[in-house]
């Protein structure tokens, strides 16, 4: 079974890192899973931290992610217990790293505009299908070698995998 | 596998003979990954795995040996490739930054690598061009997102995750994606009073804070050649900010002359050697290399421009925001801390006094010494400004100059996000240094003709 329900949080365009995840913190919070989760979007939705529940997934317009590499960036979401990052676009770094950390970064451009915070939606990773709002959106799967490190849970595990 | 030409050694030989069926005009940042992944020519959109010359961290450095630390591998596989400076919270502000920076010695020490950087020496961007490590043709992956800035000397640089660095570490390899490439031809010449800085607002204002996303972008066009090596590196630089994986420039007589000085002063004995193998490594696009997008802009009628809270892209001519207030003002960092950029600081508040802070930060220890020997640091101290430690400064909200709840800052960064210098409730517009400069003299946003 590959089809699994989430409930959305809706942001806009060009969410940059600085405010996904302050560069204040960058060199004394680093692995720490609390202190990560504690600080994710702070200076965006402090509801998100608050409130945010394992499976959850975030809705984004464009450019998400854009601006430094810190990847804090996805790890705190990853420790807030974030499923995936649904956009209309990524910033490159941004979705290196979340395959880099096991969270899916989905590019799908027409479910932004279908759902909003609280609503829920269904992603089939198997058929590269979401489905949301009655409909089903196709997205289009990972390079074969870049889907191999999301599946084995980031570069690291994969590296590690392959020794 | 049997073709036309039988199933021998012949036919596989015939295989490779045979025209691919590709364009032939490749572009400079094709022409790079190409040859780094050891392949006669690659197409956008091609996965590729290359091992890059040189693979860049710096403060983060210490999260990365942690990572590295979970990994099998032992050693760094190319303890040559790393470089490594110690920039972003320097000098340290915290217990916890200076540990951080024992770490980083210590991992340097232990995996013996030699291009390491103490604090002080300087940003990362600006100290690896200065050491001459970094030269066309050359490929940079680096855990910072203003790799791009490499390309000003036909090199390829990009910026990638802490993850990934740890495994490159490991294994001197990683996958790209070959990118599109986008080519800006610069016609015209910019006015005085208007520098690389405002073209790099101007076309990040044009095109969006995505308006490069996973592209390469390459300059082309006569006026680059009355561009000088300071401007350029702000330019490529800058491009991050409109999402580009790379940016670049085909190396000309301004880039050799500084590669020479730089090589003369950073390695007397074997400078002249690195110098002819950065020749011999130049690489060129082809005269009509085909590309994804293209972007003319007419120099001239670019003006002195300002990125206005919140976002990088939110551009407007500073004629329309003039007048409005600052607190403070920052001068530095790996887009405008270089010496070109203190001379211009300097000759705007030559004889004149400072109504607001003016914190200046020179990229390096060596635009330090220069405007040192110049004059242009007694100017500024002059007028009231203060000098701090080259390195990042409070560019990304942790030492020397962070801001105050509801502070507005005029700065020469690259990035305006909120909570950027420290504090989500402080505004931070972005303008080239001597707009700055001149700000900080009048005391509200300023064109420096109108002082
Ligand atoms: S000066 Fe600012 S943008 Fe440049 S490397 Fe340092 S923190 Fe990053």
């Amino acid at each position: 079974m590959t089809k699994t329900i989430h409930r959305v949080w809706k942001y806009g365009d060009n969410i940059n890192t600085d405010v996904i995840f302050p560069g204040k913190y960058t060199y004394t919070i680093n692995h720490d899973p609390a202190q990560l989760a504690r600080h994710a979007l702070e200076d965006l939705d402090p509801a998100f931290a608050a409130q945010a529940q394992t499976g959850d997934v975030i809705v984004a317009g464009r450019n998400f992610g854009n601006g430094s590499s810190r990847e804090q960036a996805v790890t705190c979401l990853v420790q807030a217990g974030l499923r995936a990052v649904i956009a209309h676009s990524f910033a490159r770094i941004y979705f290196r790293n979340a395959i880099n950390n096991g969270l899916l970064a989905i590019e799908c451009p027409p479910v932004v505009d279908c759902v909003e915070t609280g609503e829920t939606l269904a992603i089939d990773t198997t058929a590269h299908e979401i489905h949301a709002d009655g409909r089903v959106f196709a997205f289009a799967p990972l390079p074969v070698a870049v889907q191999a490190i999301l599946d084995a849970g980031g570069i690291v595990p994969w590296l590690s995998a392959q020794v | 596998m049997v073709s036309e030409f039988g199933s021998g050694e012949y036919a596989k030989l015939a295989r490779l003979c045979q025209p691919m069926a590709m364009r032939f005009m490749p572009t400079l940042t094709e022409q790079i990954l190409a040859r780094a992944a050891g392949k006669s020519q690659v197409a956008p959109g091609e996965i590729v795995v290359i091992e890059p010359d040189v693979i860049l961290s710096h403060d983060n450095s210490a999260a990365i040996a942690d990572i590295f630390a979970q990994l099998p591998h032992k050693r760094v596989k190319y303890p040559e490739r790393l470089a490594i400076t110690l920039d972003h919270a320097a000098p340290p502000p915290r217990p916890k930054h200076a540990r951080n920076h024992a770490k980083i010695r210590e991992f340097a020490r232990v995996q013996g690598i030699k291009q390491f950087y103490e604090v002080g020496r300087g940003i990362c961007h600006q100290v690896l061009c200065e050491e001459g490590i970094v030269g066309p043709g050359m490929t940079l992956l680096g855990a910072d997102s203003h790799s791009p800035h490499y390309g000003w000397l036909g090199a390829f640089g990009a910026g990638i995750g802490r993850s990934e660095v740890a495994a490159l570490w490991a294994t001197g390899q990683l996958w790209l994606r070959v990118p599109e490439t986008l080519r800006i031809n610069l016609a015209g010449s910019l006015r005085r009073g208007v520098t690389s800085k405002d073209l790099a607002l101007a076309l990040i204002g044009e095109l969006g804070a995505d308006g490069a996303a996973y592209m390469a972008v390459e300059f082309a066009g006569e006026s680059l050649a009355n561009m000088t090596a300071d401007s350029r590196a702000a330019l490529t630089n800058m491009m991050a900010e409109m999402g580009a994986k790379s940016a670049c420039m085909p190396p000309d007589d301004t880039t050799w002359r500084w590669l020479g000085d730089a090589l003369a002063r950073a390695r007397p004995q074997d400078g002249q050697q690195r110098l002819e193998l950065f020749a011999a490594n130049a690489l060129y696009p082809a005269a009509d290399a085909q590309v994804a997008r293209e972007h003319t802009i007419d120099l001239s009628e670019v003006e002195p421009l300002v990125a206005c809270p919140h976002a990088t892209d939110n551009v407007l001519p500073l004629s329309e925001v003039a007048g409005r207030r600052v607190d403070v003002g920052f001068i530095g960092t790996c887009t405008n801390g270089r010496l070109e950029d203190l001379a211009a600081a300097a000759a705007i508040v030559s004889g004149r006094k400072l109504r607001r802070r003016l914190l200046v930060i020179p990229a390096s220890s060596l635009a330090l010494r220069d405007a040192a020997e110049a004059g242009y640091l007694t100017t500024l101290l002059e007028a009231g400004a203060v000098i701090g430690t080259p390195g990042c400064g409070p560019c990304m909200g942790i030492s020397m100059g962070v801001l105050a709840p509801g502070e507005v800052c005029i700065s020469s960064a690259n990035r305006n996000f909120r909570g950027r210098m420290g504090e989500p409730s402080a505004e931070i517009y972005l303008a080239n240094p001597a707009v700055v400069a001149a700000s900080c003299v009048a005391g509200e946003l300023t064109h420096p003709a109108d002082l």
